[in-house]
């Protein structure tokens, strides 16, 4: 069965939950086969073994943390020019898409980004995508190349499919390139003990209608409550209300979680673009005719100083 | 010593019209107004405020690949204080994805000649955001990208990336291909004074053949990627509403419950 390789998300050895959703992806096409670079590269082998990686190519060099992107193009270069997948796979974060899509050029191949679901195809494998602030699904295909592509966040179940997960070291030589840019500084943000908003299975999220910094508490507090991520419209964000990093949106972060909650959310096709995709979506605003109407499961009309409170005590009561 | 600055901008449907894709599976273009993409205004106010800051002349250059309506885009470009326009267009080139607009692009830019490369973080249609590291790739030059602070100074640009993880301080020589993200400042309107000499700053015209390009290599046939279907989502089915009368909250708490959220 041909090979597909799976680049690794990880902070110093513990994966993310995307790279895992990649590997049940590529189980899909072939063989997935692990590529992990950088500090604890070695020792995220056991979680990727356990959903299914054949094999876990490591490497580590101050390169990866002292430049930006290129190093990281080399090493899956070398991985590719030592395994000859049927495809690259690469979760689609913004590095991801720019390590992507560097890699895409080198090996002569297209690029497909932001892939919602993958299917193997009789001409190789087959990504849906979803465009136009979701009003559209496409189906698409590399048509020169190996496969590259990117696969957004919470696009596949994560399953664990044992494997042997072998790890070998992966010999790399960096490029000219390689040292290009430096990374001079680096201020590690915050934690806030929520989950990521891009990962997160539920997402609550505030806007303009929230009208305060100080009032984004209620949302932290309903987010918590339900162990959900924390989302801002622009329209919160530009008044600096809330963390760019929380954006949804065009110019933000695109999210599709399980469960949307979107709190004194007009619902501007510009917001509608990065949670239109949510299994779930839930509105609270005051405003009856406010568009983010038209997409919910759920929506009461009603000010959020009111029901979010309540709703935030009623499911602390249900869980005990 | 003299900076010269590239911005690439794309023309691209508005997202409050109706968006949808022609019989050839590509952007049709014609059903719904164009606009300069919102996120390459970025672009166009950083080139502006380096060359506000700088000590040296700066030559402001915005360069599109587009049909002939994308000239709207160069013109706002131009009326928010850009100096001059490339416009390249051919036939041939309808329907060429990333990786082939890269190769239009970067042939543009070594035509042009350049210091600086600078594009907004994404299109506001395809959205990919991988154009400036291809071009980074192609040009063969550092790429310090998605910034939300950019600086110049002898020779060196100077920028602040927020990722999820971290915010980091990057640092590379010219030449180099900069993308800015919504967060590096606000984008000036053009003042009328701004929009009369828009109107006399130069557009070129480029064809494929002015940058060496055969049609196989661009356009829908030469694309690297292929798309076999495009399907209208159906509209989502009315979901309940309900309006507050002072338990709204716990309705919408029963409605969880009900969907094993709670």
């Amino acid at each position: 069965m041909a090979e597909v390789l799976v680049y690794v998300d990880h902070v110093d050895g513990a994966v993310r939950k995307p790279t895992l959703e990649l590997l049940t992806l590529a189980r899909r096409i072939g063989e997935p086969v692990a590529v992990a670079l950088g500090a604890g590269a070695e020792s995220t082998a056991a979680a990727l073994a356990e959903h299914g990686a054949t094999r876990v190519l490591t490497h580590d060099a101050s390169e990866y943390v002292d430049y930006l992107v290129v190093p990281k193009v080399d090493a899956l270069q070398a991985a590719v020019a030592a395994v000859s997948p049927a495809a690259v796979l690469v979760p689609s974060s913004a590095e991801g898409k720019e390590i992507a899509a560097r890699l895409a050029l080198r090996i002569g191949s297209g690029i497909i980004t932001d892939a919602v679901d993958l299917e193997a195809g009789d001409e190789g494998p087959v990504a849906t995508q979803s465009v136009f602030a979701a009003s559209f699904t496409t189906k698409s295909r590399v048509s020169k190349g190996t496969p590259v592509i990117t696969v957004k966040p919470n696009s596949a179940a994560v399953e664990a499919a044992p494997a042997a997960g072998a790890v070998e070291a992966l010999a790399v030589s960096f490029s000219a390139q390689a040292t290009g840019t430096k990374i001079t500084g680096r201020t590690p943000r915050e934690s806030t003990g929520r989950p990521e908003l891009t990962e997160a299975a539920i997402v609550v999220s505030g806007g303009r209608g929230v009208n305060g910094a100080e009032n984004f508490a209620l949302i932290e507090a309903l987010a918590d409550s339900l162990g959900a991520a924390v989302g801002a419209s622009r329209a919160a964000v530009d008044a600096g209300w809330y963390p760019h990093t929380n954006q949804v949106g065009q110019t933000g972060k695109s999210v599709s979680p399980q469960l949307y909650i979107a709190n004194g959310i007009s619902g501007a096709i510009q917001h509608r673009a990065g949670m239109q995709t949510s299994k779930t979506i839930v509105a609270v605003n005051k405003d009856a005719e406010a568009p983010i109407f038209d997409l919910v499961d759920y929506g009461v009309v009603g000010d959020l100083f009111d029901v979010v409170p309540q709703l935030t005590e009623e499911i602390k009561t249900r869980k005990g | 010593m003299s900076l010269r600055i590239v911005v690439t901008v794309k023309y691209v449907p508005d997202a409050t019209g109706d968006r949808h894709f022609a019989d050839d599976l590509t952007v049709d273009r014609d059903d719904v107004d164009g606009l300069l993409s919102e996120l390459d205004e970025y672009a166009v106010e950083q080139a502006l405020q380096i060359s506000e800051n700088a000590d040296d002349d700066v030559e402001i250059t915005v360069l599109t690949v587009g049909p002939e309506d994308a000239k709207d885009a160069l013109r706002k470009a131009l009326s928010m204080g850009a100096d001059k326009a490339i416009h390249v267009e051919d036939d041939d080139l309808h329907g060429t994805d990333a990786i082939g607009t890269s190769l239009v692009l970067a042939k543009a830019i070594e035509k042009a000649g350049y210091d600086l490369v600078i594009s907004g973080l994404a299109s506001t249609d395809g959205t990919m955001g991988v154009v400036p590291a291809l071009l980074a790739e192609r040009l063969g030059v550092p790429q310090v990208t998605l910034l939300s602070e950019v600086s110049v100074e002898d020779g060196t640009v100077k920028g602040r990336r927020d990722g999820d993880a971290a915010s980091e301080q990057l640092e590379a020589s010219l030449p180099a291909v900069v993308s800015v993200t919504d967060q590096s400042g606000e984008a000036r309107y053009p003042s009328f004074k701004g929009i009369m000499a828009a109107k006399k700053k130069p557009v070129e015209s480029w064809d494929l053949s002015d940058l060496d390009l055969e049609a196989e290599e661009v356009g829908l046939e030469g694309a690297w990627t292929a798309v076999e279907s495009a399907t209208q989502r159906p509209a989502r089915t009315a979901g309940t509403i309900v309006k507050d009368e002072g338990e709204g909250g716990k309705q919408l708490a029963e409605f969880l419950a009900g969907q094993k959220f709670i």
